[in-house]
């Protein structure tokens, strides 16, 4: 079992190591994805829910003087997480077009990211989680500027420095975390880290500034209101595997950042910055909501509706409850898989039609209908229609905003902020069916005759991303029975 | 085995010297010849060295501790990598020297380097004013000659004028601040100064303070710190290449190994040495804005290492300001560490580029990433390393620099720190951008790379990566486990 979460990482790795050494680049990938969708599956399903804590683990000292260890090891959060990349992987390596130019560092720089955002779930030691989320920054750089659409040279630069200097936030505040204890107990093993939080040591004034720097430094990764402008650029010029994994897959690191490790080690600074990501979150939700009704082009609203819902992961975590931060654990999930699909499927229109331009398309649905149907799904799943896994976490993250009560004094900010996100569910269901109308309603056009519908591959891929929303959300205590028992451990 | 102190620095002389004799007497052998011999020369040097321990040298004015050896293995290293450039790079020599014998004079071009790493070795164990003082000349004389060595160029006149004139300069204001602090503390040896330091009545103190600052002043030339750095990008783009590398890797180190020993020494005495501190935070400061600000716009990639060289003294500076942790010596040895494999790595690539391309533009790595992807991959890990991703090298040097700032508190060199790592990223991708995304000439062709060259390369690229996924095998290469 331990050498399979090994695996989850290290077959891209190896993979992408071999492919640029000249194995063949697309069977090579696919092998590798599958590969690691398998451990994946078998590791989740083995984990045991009975027992909360990491399982699997295995390390390898490094530094002795600094107790800094490459530990491996999963819980049910990091293992549900390990899935989606999985899944959003397979699928973005199985759809991936035929590249013409550098085919094999294009596989790479995929199985590159995947295996950065898998790493960076699966350590449990702070040096290492940072490292591999690193990881994935160049070849992001590299498939944006050779491989994008559109303005892919500033959307590259833009993404680069943006996520850099997060990640330097990030690393300045992981170094104020490490430096917290005494310097006897120092540690980068995070679990050791959560056993030193019940002695008090990560409280006080000190805690506070790390925390903050820890929120500003995964905000930025995670599109937190206002330093979301890098992410809808980035997403649109993307090459259609990158949009997947980034929004998908990789973006989450900085939310998996705070659940697991700013909010079970510093409780208190949680709380006392609580306001202020409420502010943020609510930035992202009317803010950033209102400026994707506002777009004109699908890749673009798909590049903002996804910054947008990042709000609402915020929002259950910030309300720091069992059920909320069960919502957004559940969240994160159900959010990556349904924006890999509508990227997916939102290359193979610009493919097709040679553009995203709502003004230029129309009437599409009698020429493709499989992926007008297709779309529809996902359409419904980003909205949050029940059914899917969004409308079960999104429901779990407005329980645990309004469930924030203190008794007696009202009406508090937690409700009032849950209050306002439920009008995103409006902004969202405007801004996506705006897009639905606006692509696949209307007369069919002549000029549309020529146009085929979903290949095979993209089906198929597709097909596995919709698939796994329905059974999560039909059945989301398959994963929140796996998540609950990590979170319950921290939330009294 | 233990070898007499000095005895290693003696037989790098010899080699040295061995050198100039064979190209006096030995006119008509190949010249690439006598690289060869001084680099397995100084191979053994290496071996030998990797071998010693810190211990008690029985001098005054040298010392064999753990920094010293270090330092001398950061010189030896060095002088192999420039020896190796140097043989790529004496075609373009030759088309710049007098007449002559088609190869007269590239024996010199070999043998000064080795004279310079005697030098440098000397410097590194030196902990007395008068030898330290000596050793730098060894090694600034060295460069006087070796700099404006393609004496048909007028860019490398010019860059030898320059370095001469701020050099000479800049040696003035050290040897007066040592006058100072001799005058007040009647010691140059660094142990006794420490020792006599407390006893420094407080109306002398403005007197050893001025002297301090001075010393100060001529080591910020050494390691081109803000705002003692205008000399730096003209000489480094006039200079020929290898010495450039050699100026950028090997001149910083040990300005930096002398500054902490003096910066240590003074911390006998608090008053004088929190003034010499924030000092040093402002000179950190002014160094990471100007280097990295200033690297933005190049587009020549000489230049842009040039002002890279700059930022990341701004860096190292960080390190020696956050004297009061304990880990900031250990800092800055691994970010030199680091910084030696990925600059001279990144000057191994830009040699063999640019004389395929004749030019040393960032233009000329147009397309790299097709034609020749070795190259590429080598040039890319030596950007990344630069810039601070994490993996490599460069990453661990940032982590401990921003590490020991944390734990003193340096809360203003970090928050530039942050701004500037974000400018880094820029404009070493800018490098990657170049050989990834552009397209090549249309009359370029794979570059030829000799087998010499590629070995060391590759031996580079592995320990940028080693250092960085394992930093526990620095504990081999480095003494980590030093507290």
């Amino acid at each position: 079992m331990n050498l399979l979460v090994q695996l989850i990482y290290l077959a891209p790795i190896l993979s992408a190591v071999g492919i640029l050494l000249g194995l063949p680049a697309r069977r090579t990938a696919v092998i590798a994805a599958l590969v690691a969708l398998v451990s994946a599956l078998i590791v989740f399903l083995g984990y045991d829910r009975a027992h909360a804590g990491y399982q699997f683990a295995s390390s390898l000292l490094l530094v002795p003087g600094w107790d800094l260890k490459f530990f491996v090891g999963i819980d049910g959060l990091s293992a549900t997480l390990l899935l989606l990349t999985s899944i959003v992987d397979l699928a973005a390596v199985w759809l991936a077009p035929k590249v013409d130019y550098g085919e094999n560092r294009y596989y790479a720089c995929i199985l590159l990211i995947a295996a950065g955002a898998a790493g960076a779930f699966a350590s449990l030691d702070l040096f290492f989680f940072y490292a591999f989320h690193e990881l994935a920054l160049i070849p992001t750089f590299l498939m944006i500027g050779i491989w994008g659409s559109g303005n892919r040279q500033s959307a590259a630069w833009k993404i680069t420095i943006y996520l850099s200097i997060g990640s330097i936030i990030l690393l300045v505040g992981l170094i104020g975390l490490y430096l917290l204890p005494p310097p006897a107990q120092r540690t980068f093993d995070i679990e050791k880290l959560q056993q030193l939080a019940s002695s008090g040591v990560f409280s006080g004034a000190g805690s506070r500034s790390v925390y903050i720097l820890l929120l500003i430094g995964f905000g930025i990764l995670v599109s937190l209101f206002p330093f979301h402008t890098w992410a809808p650029q980035a997403y649109a010029s993307a090459p259609v595997p990158v949009a997947m994994l980034h929004a998908g897959v990789l973006k989450k690191f900085g939310l998996y950042g705070l659940l697991r490790v700013a909010l079970p080690l510093m409780p208190e600074a949680a709380r006392h910055w609580a306001p202020l990501l409420l502010i943020l979150l609510a930035g992202n939700i009317l803010y950033v909501g209102l400026a994707t009704i506002s777009q004109k082009q699908l890749d673009l609203t798909l590049g903002y509706s996804s910054v947008m819902h990042m709000g609402y992961v915020f929002l259950g975590i910030a309300s720091y409850n069992v059920i909320g931060l069960n919502g957004a654990a559940l969240l994160m999930l159900a959010h990556g898989l349904s924006i890999a699909a509508l990227f997916a499927m939102c290359g193979e229109l610009r493919k097709q039609t040679g553009t995203v331009n709502y003004v230029d398309l129309g009437g599409l649905g009698t020429s493709m209908p499989t992926l007008c149907f297709v779309f529809g799904l996902a359409t419904f799943a980003s909205i949050g229609l029940p059914g899917f896994a969004n409308f079960a976490s999104e429901l779990l993250v407005f329980f645990g905003a309004f469930k924030h009560s203190t008794p007696g004094a009202g009406f508090n900010e937690f409700q009032v902020v849950g209050t306002i996100a439920l009008w995103g569910l409006v902004i969202s269901a405007v801004y996506m069916l705006r897009a639905y109308r606006a692509i696949f309603m209307g007369e069919p056009q002549p000029r549309w005759q020529s146009v085929k519908d979903m290949p095979m591959n993209l089906g198929w891929a597709v097909i596995l991303l919709v698939a796994a929303l329905l059974v999560v959300g039909l059945l989301p205590r398959t994963v929140l029975d796996a998540v609950e028992p990590g979170i319950r451990l921290f939330v009294k | 085995m233990t070898i007499p102190p000095v005895f290693l620095e003696l037989f790098v002389l010899a080699l040295g010297i061995l050198i100039l004799v064979l190209e006096s007497f030995a006119e008509k052998r190949d010249r690439k010849l006598f690289a060869i011999i001084g680099i397995i020369g100084l191979v053994v040097v290496f071996l030998f060295l990797q071998g010693s321990v810190p211990r008690d040298s029985g001098m005054l004015s040298y010392t064999v501790d753990w920094p010293a050896i270090f330092f001398k293995k950061v010189a030896v290293v060095t002088t192999i990598v420039v020896l190796i450039m140097s043989i790529d790079y004496a075609d373009t020599i030759k088309r710049f020297l007098p007449g002559g014998s088609s190869q007269s004079g590239l024996g010199e071009f070999f043998a000064l380097p080795i004279l310079t790493c005697a030098g440098m070795m000397w410097m590194s164990s030196a902990i007395d004013f008068i030898l330290i003082f000596v050793s730098l000349e060894l090694v600034t004389i060295s460069f006087y000659v070796l700099v404006p060595f393609m004496r048909r160029n007028a860019a490398s006149l010019e860059a030898g004028v320059k370095y001469l004139i701020l050099s000479a300069l800049s040696t003035g204001f050290f040897v007066y601040g040592i006058t100072w602090i001799y005058g007040v503390t009647g010691q140059t040896n660094l142990n006794q100064l420490q020792l006599a330091l407390p006893s420094i009545p407080l109306e002398n103190q403005p007197g050893l303070l001025f002297g301090a600052l001075l010393v100060l002043v001529g080591l910020g030339f050494k390691i081109a710190a803000a705002p003692f750095q205008f000399w730096v990008p003209d000489v480094y783009q006039g200079a020929p290449t290898p010495i450039t590398a050699f100026l950028s890797v090997g001149s910083k180190s040990v300005g930096f190994i002398v500054l902490l020993r003096v910066v240590l020494a003074f911390q006998t005495l608090p008053a004088v040495a929190d003034k010499l501190i924030t000092a040093i935070t402002l000179l950190a400061a002014a160094t990471l804005l100007y280097g990295n600000l200033a690297a933005l716009p190049q587009t020549n990639f000489k230049r842009l290492l040039a002002y890279s060289s700059i930022g990341h003294a701004g860096y190292l500076l960080i390190a020696v300001a956050a004297i009061g942790s304990l880990d900031s010596g250990l800092a800055v040895v691994v970010y030199l560490a680091a910084y030696l494999l990925m600059t001279l790595l990144s000057f191994l690539i830009l040699v063999i580029v640019s004389a395929h391309a004749d030019g040393d533009d960032i233009v000329h790595f147009n397309g790299l990433g097709k034609r020749s992807p070795f190259l590429a991959f080598g040039l890319l890990v030596a950007m990344m390393s630069l810039a601070g991703v994490p993996l490599t090298a460069g990453f661990l040097g940032k982590f401990l620099v921003f590490k020991v700032a944390f734990e003193t508190r340096q809360f203003f060199l970090i928050a530039l720190g942050i701004l500037t790592v974000g400018c880094g990223f820029y404009f070493y991708l800018k490098v990657v951008k170049a050989m990834y995304w552009q397209p090549a000439p249309a009359n370029a062709s794979a570059i030829p790379v000799s087998r010499l060259s590629m070995v060391a390369m590759w031996i580079m690229v592995v320990l940028i990566f080693a250092l960085g996924i394992f930093p526990q095998f620095a504990t081999g290469l480095l003494p980590l486990a030093s507290r």
